[in-house]
């Protein structure tokens, strides 16, 4: 009965609903046409050839300048910057989901001295945005001498997005039964061993999701990388690296489309491939 | 005594704890207070020394015209976009809901698609798009009639904030969707049963039982809109690097200037920064409580409703 939250139904009562599902689905289309055409002209330019770009507007390309991908993996370096992006989310992907995933199985299932500062003092620093931390996180870095490396980039992304998932797994841990570290114990298994062979696979649904998420933040990411890669161009991640593509080649738009085509594309598949993941986790933290 | 007995008794939790707690103590737990720290300083480079200013760099922001400049262009982003965001995304939900619509989960990936591409990539896109010289957002409002000349959609100051704030709603008016949908979907299909059966539709229908089920949800959609208004470095950087003249600067341009910035000759001044920084994160703090507050307020009244 979930059609009757239908704004149509309430203007044509009951009948004809066949009628409302063509207008919303012509109405859809042309919105999902306005929303997904940067992509395809993003594709179509990264295509073209240079003097096509101009003399043929349209999203159809004459050809397939592969030359522009060339170009823009090897001179453009983003090449070496994809593999940086590849690195730096594999590493902050590991990193998160051991760090939140142990911290979130004791502040959600257990009750100790220190319980509820650890947790409270993670949910009251949920909101704060990413500039207001920049500065210290960067100085951090630098006294650690990882100022400028990718192991001090992955570290600091992997510290800046925790929060919530510890958050997330708390919630998770907390709803399974209690009866089940009570029979690892019976069966003489440690505490360690049951978090690791009982409990984790048992929070795959959210292991999933926080994956995805930190995928998502890690590629995604453009003020630390921006930050952390000033002193050292060689370790740009994509983001930053075609950010800084503009600022020199701004005349080159099929390199640039190419470029950016290739920053692109990763996430976009992932995201097709594993879509269900992605809406459970993002409807969780709403429903939370 | 009992105290140590505990912590010896829950040593493997506590050793548990331990590598979250380091991650969270050095980018979560320690950056907020050092930041508090800096903003009482004069401090303009990770090598010199720090002068004790005390308040003295608040006081300087509060005579800083370009500070409340930036401010108050982070207060229009911020009430430029979450209306705009929160009510296109609600009649998309509310549209894509209908269970008779075959297409639902197409459509739905579609309009979800930019909320997963790299923001700063998307913005630099945007930037082609947009462009008054052969740029094909003009080429197609030129071709259709509807304006006789290319505008210079990022490049004249009046038309920049309009621009970045419409680029921001394409980009994450997906997540709202998805978060107006989850909330839509609690709705039991019996309430709407129970409903027709007292004869209960149309605008009553809403007022009475699809509102007071939402509106909790509305609340927290509308907190996580409001923080993502404020949070718009990567967009802005990318798409016009706050310019043209200061004309898209917002509080993490300002901040990141300030900070890093060092290309038009002047000395970086991380303390001030860091000042603005912590007045920043103070109003996001703010919006956050009073949005606590509303939630727990409507909660309340919700259920006195249903009860």
């Amino acid at each position: 009965m979930r059609h009757l939250l239908n704004p149509m139904r309430w203007i044509f009562g009951d009948h004809r609903p066949t009628r409302q599902v063509a207008l919303i689905s012509t109405l859809l289309t042309v919105v999902c046409l306005i929303w997904i055409y940067p992509f395809l002209w993003m594709i179509s330019t990264s295509l073209k050839s240079n003097a096509e770009i101009f003399a043929n507007p349209g999203l159809i390309p004459r050809g397939f300048a592969i030359e522009n991908y060339q170009r823009a993996w090897t001179e453009a370096h983003m090449g070496s910057y994809f593999v940086n992006t590849l690195l730096v989310t594999v590493g902050s992907v590991i990193i998160v989901t051991l760090c939140t995933s142990t911290l979130g199985y004791v502040l959600g299932r257990f009750k100790f001295p220190g319980r509820n500062v650890i947790f409270f003092g993670f949910v009251a620093t949920v909101f704060i945005p990413q500039g207001f931390t920049i500065i210290p996180v960067f100085e951090l870095l630098t006294w650690l001498g990882l100022s400028s490396n990718l192991y001090g980039l992955t570290l600091a992304t992997s510290g800046h997005a925790m929060v919530i998932f510890v958050i997330l797994f708390a919630g998770y841990f907390s709803q399974l039964p209690k009866e089940l570290e009570e029979a690892a114990r019976v069966d003489g298994v440690s505490f360690l061993q049951t978090f690791w062979y009982v409990m984790l696979p048992l929070a795959r649904p959210m292991v999933v999701t926080v994956v995805i998420m930190q995928v998502l933040h890690s590629w995604n990411d453009f003020l630390l990388p921006l930050v952390v890669t000033l002193a050292n161009p060689a370790i740009r991640t994509l983001s930053v690296g075609l950010y800084a593509f503009k600022g020199e080649q701004f005349i080159d738009w099929t390199g640039m489309a190419a470029a950016a085509t290739i920053s692109v594309i990763p996430v976009v598949v992932l995201f097709i491939l594993l879509q269900r993941y992605f809406i459970n986790g993002l409807s969780g933290a709403v429903k939370g | 005594m009992r105290l140590l007995q505990t912590f010896h008794k829950l040593r493997y939790h506590y050793l548990m704890l331990l590598p979250g707690l380091v991650l969270g103590g050095m980018f979560v737990f320690y950056p907020i207070f050092a930041a508090l720290f800096y903003a009482l300083h004069d401090w303009s480079g990770f090598n010199s020394d720090l002068v004790f200013v005390g308040l003295g760099n608040f006081v300087a922001l509060f005579h800083d015209p370009i500070f409340w400049d930036a401010f108050k262009r982070s207060m229009i982003f911020l009430l430029g976009t979450v209306p705009l965001q929160m009510g296109l995304s609600l009649v998309l939900a509310v549209l894509l809901n209908n269970q008779l619509l075959k297409l639902s989960s197409f459509f739905r990936t579609m309009v979800f698609l930019p909320v997963v591409t790299p923001v700063a990539v998307m913005g630099i896109v945007w930037t082609f798009l947009l462009s008054p010289f052969n740029g094909p957002i003009n080429g197609i409002l030129l071709d259709l009639g509807m304006i006789s000349r290319p505008i210079d959609f990022l490049g004249k100051s009046e038309n920049v904030m309009g621009s970045v704030i419409l680029v921001y709603v394409w980009k994450w008016l997906g997540l709202t969707m998805i978060y107006w949908l989850a909330a839509l979907q609690t709705v039991p299909d019996e309430v709407y049963d129970a409903a027709r059966l007292d004869n209960c539709r149309g605008a009553r229908l809403i007022r009475h039982v699809v509102l007071p089920i939402i509106l909790p949800f509305a609340l927290a959609i509308l907190l996580i809109s409001a923080v993502g208004a404020l949070n718009v470095f990567p967009l802005i950087m990318s798409m016009t690097n706050g310019g043209p003249f200061f004309a898209s600067e917002v509080m993490e341009i300002f901040i990141y200037r300030t900070a890093f910035a060092t290309g038009d000759g002047s000395i970086p001044r991380l303390g001030y920064a860091a000042a603005a920084g912590v007045l920043f994160g103070g109003v996001v703090l703010a919006l956050t409580i009073v949005q606590a507050l509303a939630s727990r307020a409507s909660k309340g009244k919700v259920e006195g409703a249903t009860t």
